[in-house]
């Protein structure tokens, strides 16, 4: 897509190319932004004056399968970007498919989670955990569902011959940022979920 | 497929509308530069206007002319004009205006990215002074500390005008610096290694990464109050054993690098401005490049000594106080630098040059002053107190001087006209003194108690006189700033042609027309030198080795060649590809920003908003936010 033509195909001074050097330096600004997120949910960690708390109502297993799928995902992406470096398209729409439909997965998950906390009272105002928390990994959340966009639309691109493996750039930076999105969950499953409260 | 050679003597005389289209649509990083530098001068006639009135209302004792609330709206909004869209904007302004060409190279990397900025930057300025057509612009200061964001406490729009006008520049910003972190580590003409990159544009670089690492935890400071009021979080809620501290963390940690962000570029300009007017190369440029890298890294460790009096603790506010003490040395060292590259030079006192040297004395009081303000014992006295106000003016409004002197250095280069040196000395001498007979003086009200942010102040207590001195003085700066207005008119209209290099220039903008063609330079210089267009023109080590050589690509002066114009007239440059023009950009974010108002109209209908009626804003924007985005991946970029 666009962004990867834009930048000029000829010389660029290290031989990265502009689109993979952007979405880097994105990743690294974006770092800054989950971390401030986290770091909020860590000054307020066990300062609620008021349940739920945490123990009471994580699903320790639940959220294990859900992060399991979600990591598995960075596989299939992997697979796609893999596939279309050698050109295979039709093998390129599947894995891409395949990462979407985990994301969504992962993201189907969330939703599901996140309807039975508010069941079991816990709410965004009702004390610091449930703010921190659900703007924290609703957030996270939000990254995940606009990757899947992303993805769906390579993957619609190329049923429409514009996406073909003289892009194989894009599908590459696109899936930087779905593993840049998988790990800034493995860093907040093990902050918000597995360290004790 | 734009090619420049199609549109020489074919297409007719484009009409005003093609012309206004063709600038709404543009991708030139040149004409980019010349929106930001309109618009922003824009905002600094309004933030001059909005300091005035608070100098009126100061001038004496027990003034009725403002309300105190509008007062409170007054001095928040000069302040966030001032630093968000006056230096935020020309530091945007230069950038596009000058890297690349800098560089050697012919846009930014991604010129749609870089329209887009604009754009953003464009409506997020307006959102943020959207409120005063309610009446109700933010008014909570520009650090809008917590709690007083609450809705319980500003239940009026003005906040939520500050939390999303705030972020729609924010987005701009960001943008802004991927985008020429991008161009400077990877189009810099072959040959120009990093540190032969000019100091300009490695301030650029450095301001780039501050802005990319120091805006998100505003950004997440300011999801969490627009949370706080819109859902009803309780981030900074203490009924709810929230700390509001959390929010004076988070907004430091970007406050501070903030003011590095500032003040770095133009450091940059006048980096390149002094070895000009002296004839010299910069002294030291090694130690002026590691000094900005250094002070850059500093800035991330001395947030706290914007809240020596909040109670964290002798011992955090101990190491806050000497990591803010260490900021001084790399400063000090760019400003031995500084003067060491005038050391026995040709000085030439031209209008630029007097604005790079008020910048140089002005940012070393207000430095020194900051070094007083590390002093924690000393911060207990100053904090809160005109000292404070007079330190800041002189650091950040001190800013403007390097502005200044950017502005008159490059002019010709876009104008291809000279400037009136008379007019330009009047105006130097009515804002230099203006600057310093209104800032001056309030080091001493500060040091004699007088509260800052107060509206007014009883008579009697000593302050009176050096208030009303105050306000009259500012009015030179006022004056200053008109007399700048006409002289720019008047070079418009009829100033003598400049030709390529007025200046006896050292870097590579100087080497093409003036103003520079669409392509920039027909063929990519290479680059073997720092100051590589003096040592074409004198050799590398300054004897005058042959004549001023111009590079076999650039066929000559060209006056009045524009960048409107974009091929060349003898068919240089036909060859050259450039990007299409394209209005997704615009209308992107146009999106962003009416999903944004259409947030701050979530608020309920007895302030102003539209209740639950705001999501129908808010979804509008986001539609058309998406049909942009995909109408912009799917163009042919050209």
């Amino acid at each position: 897509m666009a962004h990867v033509h834009e930048a000029a195909e000829h010389y660029t001074s290290t031989g990265i190319h502009p689109s993979k050097l952007l979405m880097w330096l994105f990743l690294g600004s974006d770092c800054f932004f989950f971390g401030s997120l986290i770091a909020t949910y860590q000054a307020y960690r066990g300062q609620s004056l008021t349940g739920p708390h945490p123990h009471e109502i994580f699903n320790i297993p639940y959220t294990s399968i859900s992060a399991f799928v979600l990591l598995m995902s960075s596989l299939t992406m992997a697979l796609a970007v893999n596939s279309i470096r050698l050109g295979n398209m039709p093998a390129t729409r599947i894995w891409l498919l395949l990462t979407a439909m985990l994301g969504s997965i992962f993201v189907g998950g969330q939703v599901f989670e996140f309807t039975t906390f508010v069941h079991k009272g816990l709410t965004l105002e009702v004390n610091l955990f449930g703010t921190t928390f659900f703007v924290l990994t609703g957030f996270h959340g939000t990254h995940v569902t606009v990757d899947i966009i992303i993805l769906l639309s390579l993957l619609l691109a190329s049923l429409l011959g514009r996406l073909t493996p003289r892009q194989a750039l894009t599908v590459e930076v696109a899936g930087l940022y779905w593993h840049f999105v998988d790990i800034v969950w493995a860093v907040i499953f093990t902050v918000v979920y597995l360290l004790p409260y | 497929m734009a090619t420049v050679g199609r549109a020489v003597g074919v297409a007719p005389r484009p009409g005003f509308i093609e012309y206004l289209w063709s600038w709404v649509t543009t991708v030139d990083h040149k004409r980019i530069g010349i929106l930001y530098g309109l618009t922003t001068t824009a905002f600094l006639l309004v933030g001059g206007l909005e300091a005035l009135l608070i100098r009126i209302q100061l001038a004496h004792p027990e003034s009725k002319f403002l309300d105190p609330n509008t007062y409170n709206q007054i001095f928040t909004m000069h302040g966030l004009t001032m630093i968000f869209l006056v230096v935020m904007g020309y530091n945007a302004t230069f950038f596009n205006l000058v890297v690349p060409l800098q560089l050697g190279a012919r846009d930014v990397a991604f010129p749609r990215l870089n329209a887009f900025s604009y754009w953003v930057f464009l409506f997020g300025a307006l959102l943020l002074n959207l409120g005063w057509l309610w009446g109700q612009a933010p008014g909570v200061g520009w650090f809008g500390y917590a709690n007083l964001t609450s809705v319980q406490y500003t239940p009026d729009l003005g906040t939520d005008f500050y939390v999303m006008g705030l972020q729609v520049l924010g987005i701009s910003s960001i943008a802004s610096a991927l985008n020429f972190l991008v161009t400077i580590i990877n189009l810099r003409a072959p040959g120009m290694s990093m540190f032969k990159v000019p100091v300009f544009s490695w301030m650029t670089l450095v301001v780039s990464v501050l802005v990319i690492t120091a805006f998100p935890p505003f950004t997440v400071g300011l999801i969490e109050v627009m949370f706080d009021r819109l859902f009803g979080t309780n981030f900074f809620n203490p009924s709810a054993g929230a700390n509001p501290l959390l929010w004076q963390h988070l907004f430091w940690i970007f406050g501070h690098p903030e003011v590095y962000i500032l003040v770095l570029p133009a450091m940059g300009v006048i980096s390149e401005v002094l070895p000009v007017f002296s004839r010299k190369p910069l002294f030291g440029y090694p130690f002026i490049v590691f000094s900005g890298i250094f002070i850059a890294l500093l800035s991330y460790g001395v947030w706290a000594h914007h809240m020596f009096a909040v109670g964290l603790g002798p011992v955090a506010n101990t190491v806050f106080g000497i990591t803010t003490m260490l900021i001084g040395i790399p400063t000090g060292v760019k400003i031995f630098n500084w003067l060491a590259t005038l050391w026995r030079g040709e000085l030439k006192f031209t209008t630029p040059m007097l604005f790079a040297l008020a910048f140089i004395a002005v940012f070393t009081v207000g430095g020194i002053s900051g070094v007083m303000h590390a002093t924690v014992p000393s911060d207990y006295q100053q904090t809160d107190t005109y000292f404070v106000v007079a330190h800041f003016h002189y650091v950040v409004a001190g800013i403007v001087f390097a502005i200044f002197a950017g502005i008159y250095y490059w002019w010709p280069k876009y104008t291809n006209r000279l400037l009136d040196e008379g007019l330009g000395k009047l105006h130097f001498w009515l804002f230099f003194l203006g600057f310093n007979l209104t800032f001056g003086p309030m080091h001493l009200l500060g040091l004699w108690g007088m509260p800052r942010r107060q509206y007014t102040y009883p008579a009697g207590l000593g302050w009176d006189f050096w208030n009303a001195f105050e306000s009259a003085s500012a009015f030179l700066m006022a004056l200053g700033t008109l007399v700048f207005l006409i002289k720019a008119v008047k070079s418009l209209r009829s100033g003598a042609p400049a030709g390529n290099d007025p200046w006896d220039g050292r870097t590579l903008e100087w080497i093409i027309p003036s103003p520079p063609p669409a392509y920039n330079f027909a063929e990519i210089p290479a680059v073997s030198h720092r100051d590589e267009f003096w040592a074409r023109k004198y050799g590398a080590h300054g004897e005058r080795a042959q004549a001023p050589l111009r590079s076999k690509s650039n066929p000559g002066d060209n006056p009045g060649h524009g960048s409107d114009n974009p091929g060349h007239p003898d068919g240089h440059g036909a060859h050259i590809h450039l990007p299409n023009p394209s209005y997704y950009p615009l209308i992107v974010a146009f999106g962003i920003a009416l999903g944004m108002f259409g947030a701050v109209m979530l608020r309920p209908v007895e302030v102003g908003g539209l209740g639950p009626l705001g999501w129908a804003v808010v979804g509008f924007g986001a539609l058309i936010t998406v049909f942009g985005a995909y109408g912009w991946s799917f163009e042919p970029a050209g």
